[in-house]
């Protein structure tokens, strides 16, 4: 689904990503670590040709992400608050996304009933503007805004970060259930290893923006993710 | 000691401010006003004595001065309202910090004393004054006057933040304040209240008498103190957490379908302009924009000028469009990454913002006919100017907008808020303006008045004839900027 090839980006003298070779195949749950500063959001960044690789490229179904916007129409993202648009309803914004990805307002009603659980009532009809919500909920809509429309790659960038608990064990659940059972590939970054184990099939540890570590997911996984963060690696 | 901390916090803030950093050009043009005001002021200062002397030979200079100090107080309190900022600084890092509150709040407000408005007058006043002392006026009266007009310029400097920030909680913008300030005017001018008199008989008093120099001086602490429990309730965090708690109407906006693809985009930008601060200011310039004709029109000095019409017909048809137009994109600059991954093309986003510009001109055209009381060729050079804004200046704002590499942040305040402007935006005012001026008066001189309208006209079709060519072209060089205008929109300034 995904590849990478050759892909690097340089600001000034300073290497932040730089990628020889990375396929993602259709349908797995790839999960993203590293440090701060490791090159994850560059890397999503430019999954969706946001910024301009320096060198090499990723296509994605073939597509080249930099040369055609072709791939717009199956892939959806949620990176950071700069996703939402503030003075929009959670409704409103919805609906917003919803046309954009050829979905109507029935469409859209249907698809956001199997999320009541997950908005425990803090979303839809509260009458506030996105800007208004605390940043846990906006997370949320912003998640599953960028579910909208059935797309076929969802790059999530820390979903589990400011979540609470409970919506941590659903948004785990759903994510999941996207990959098995709907043949999604999902990207997920995140800083706590345990959530990453939990959820995606494959972990690819990044380390001053080079791929140090590309696991598929086992019992022992965690262990060794927490053995090499922790430094205590025996090499 | 803290005050060394916080004047250290406020030197970087400026100088490694991205703002400062890349506005160099804008700085400048700042200071060059700042110290053309200052000369011009010097100069007033120093000749105002001997001038009013030689004009009005039998009476007090200093009289006649006081006697115009109402017309200089109103004048300030707009001028500082519209230009002057009110002293900021970012305090909820400090609030968890071993720092006094009122420490800070006294640092905020001592800050605003030292603002160049209140240095500007007093390079006019302190010559003036030294020409009277030169003149042989008894000193301490010399001086007191000068404490006086001191005094005053400072209760305007804390009765302007007092204005600000009422205006800005009641979300009238500069309504309240042009209220105030004409009411008071007017109240002058048809000789209901004679401010012009108490004002200059309250000075003389205090010339004559400088004890009452008191009185000045207690209203001024008194504002003081104003501000000081204003400032000091907001320094806590609870006022920007529990803001907000408005409901919100939302209305689906079912009649922008007819626009086809580009409707999600203008629910968008319609929203965005009723829903935040800034934008939703620029409908209120429609109103100025609208009666800027009544400067022009009834004027005897422009009746014999016709090439004038044209102007005030791209400015009052064209005001939307250029207020607005003029930050596009920046107005979706908060969003814009989602905007550029999103599953959308760049033709309809721009189309959206078209629609929209040229719809207003169509409004403003309409709303403009009554002007066709001061003459047929109004209503002439008017429809040829909104033509000549369909089709040109348009397509001319979208193109410029490709160059636009500033954030906004669409909950600031808005009249004369420059967040967002750069040398861009100066720029493309000579196109939309200059040039039909150029062609509309050219025109006018060499053939007559009705082929300058023509001419404008004509131009005004063959852009709309060339929308799709043209829009084309805009996409282009929009795809082109695509990364640069997310890189700048993503950072702070």
């Amino acid at each position: 689904m995904i590849a990478t090839s050759n892909l690097s980006k340089t600001y000034g003298s300073k290497t932040v990503l730089n990628i020889e070779h990375l396929d993602i195949p259709k349908g797995q749950s790839f999960g993203l670590v590293g440090n701060n500063g490791a090159g994850k959001t560059t890397y999503f960044s430019l999954l969706l040709d946001l910024i301009k690789p320096t060198t090499g490229y990723v296509k994605n179904s073939n597509i080249k992400v930099n040369e055609s916007e072709d791939w717009k129409p199956f892939t959806s993202a949620f990176i950071d608050e700069s996703f939402l648009i503030g003075y929009l309803t959670p409704e409103e914004y919805f609906y917003f996304i919803g046309e954009l990805r050829g979905q109507n307002k029935a469409d859209v009603d249907t698809f956001l009933t199997q999320f009541e659980e997950l908005f425990n009532g803090e979303i839809l009809n509260q009458k506030k503007y996105l800007r208004d919500l605390s940043k846990g909920n906006q997370k949320k809509a912003g998640i599953v805004a960028a579910l909208i429309g059935n797309p076929e790659v969802v790059i999530l960038d820390e979903p589990f970060a400011n979540l609470d608990p409970t919506t941590q064990i659903r948004l785990k659940g759903l994510i999941k259930d996207l990959a098995e059972t709907k043949g999604v590939t999902v990207l997920v970054s995140s800083h706590d290893l345990m959530h990453v184990t939990e959820v995606c099939e494959r972990i690819v540890v990044l380390e001053k923006g080079e791929v140090i570590k590309d696991i598929t997911t086992s019992e022992a996984t965690l262990k060794e993710l927490e053995a090499h963060f922790s430094g205590s690696e025996v090499v | 000691m803290t005050l060394k901390h916080f004047l250290n916090l406020e030197w970087k803030q400026y100088f490694r401010s991205s703002y400062w950093q890349k506005s160099m050009a804008l700085n400048i043009l700042l200071v060059f006003f700042a110290l053309y005001f200052v000369v011009m002021f010097l100069a007033l200062g120093v000749a105002l004595y001997p001038l009013l002397k030689d004009q009005f030979p039998d009476q007090d200079p200093l009289i006649i001065v006081n006697s115009y100090l109402f017309y200089w107080i109103i004048a300030d309190v707009l001028m500082r309202f519209f230009f002057q900022k009110l002293p900021v600084m970012s305090v909820k890092p400090l609030l968890t910090l071993p720092v006094k509150r009122s420490k800070v709040v006294n640092y905020v407000l001592g800050k605003s004393a030292l603002s160049f408005f209140n240095f500007l007058p007093m390079f006019a006043i302190i010559p003036f004054g030294v020409m009277l002392l030169i003149n042989d006026y008894p000193t301490v009266s010399v001086l007191v006057w000068i404490l006086t007009l001191l005094c005053i310029t400072l209760i305007i400097n804390f009765l302007n933040f007092i204005l600000e920030s009422f205006s800005s909680e009641t979300e009238l913008s500069f309504l309240p304040v042009i209220v105030l300030a004409g009411g008071l005017f007017a109240l002058n001018y048809f000789n209901i209240i004679s401010f012009t008199d108490l004002v200059s008989s309250g000075i003389n008093g205090i010339y004559n008498n400088p004890l009452l120099i008191g009185i000045p001086i207690l209203v001024l602490i008194g504002l003081y103190i104003m501000n000081f429990k204003m400032l000091r309730q907001k320094l806590f965090l609870d006022s920007s957490l529990k803001s907000n708690v408005k409901e919100v109407n939302s209305s689906n906006l079912e009649w922008t379908r007819k626009f086809g693809d580009s409707a999600p985009f203008m629910q968008l930008d319609l929203r965005l302009i009723w829903r935040n601060k800034r934008p939703r200011s620029s409908v209120f310039i429609l109103v100025i924009g609208l009666l800027y004709g009544l400067f022009f029109y009834p004027n005897p000095i422009y009746a014999d000028k016709p090439f004038m019409y044209g102007f005030v017909g791209i400015f009052v048809t064209g005001i939307f469009l250029i207020n607005f137009g003029q930050f596009v994109p920046a107005w979706d600059s908060g969003y814009y990454k989602m905007l550029m991954s999103q599953n959308i093309q760049y033709k309809q986003y721009l189309k959206s913002k078209f629609n929209l510009m040229a719809f207003s001109v169509v409004v403003m055209f309409v709303l403009s006919i009554p002007y066709v009381y001061f003459g047929w060729n109004i209503l002439l050079a008017h429809l040829a100017a909104a033509i000549y804004n369909i089709g040109i200046n348009t397509h001319v704002i979208l193109w410029g907008g490709s160059f636009n590499r500033k954030k906004i942040d669409l909950n600031q305040r808005a009249a004369f808020n420059y967040q967002g402007t750069g040398a861009v935006q100066w720029l493309i005012g000579i196109p939309l303006m200059v040039v039909p001026l150029a062609i509309f008066g050219v025109v006018s001189w060499l053939a007559n008045f009705e082929m300058a309208c023509l001419a404008l006209a004509l131009i005004g079709v063959v852009g709309i004839v060339f929308h799709q060519k043209l829009m084309k072209t805009i996409v282009g060089k929009y795809l082109a900027s695509k990364y640069k205008m997310i890189d700048a929109f993503s950072q702070d300034s």
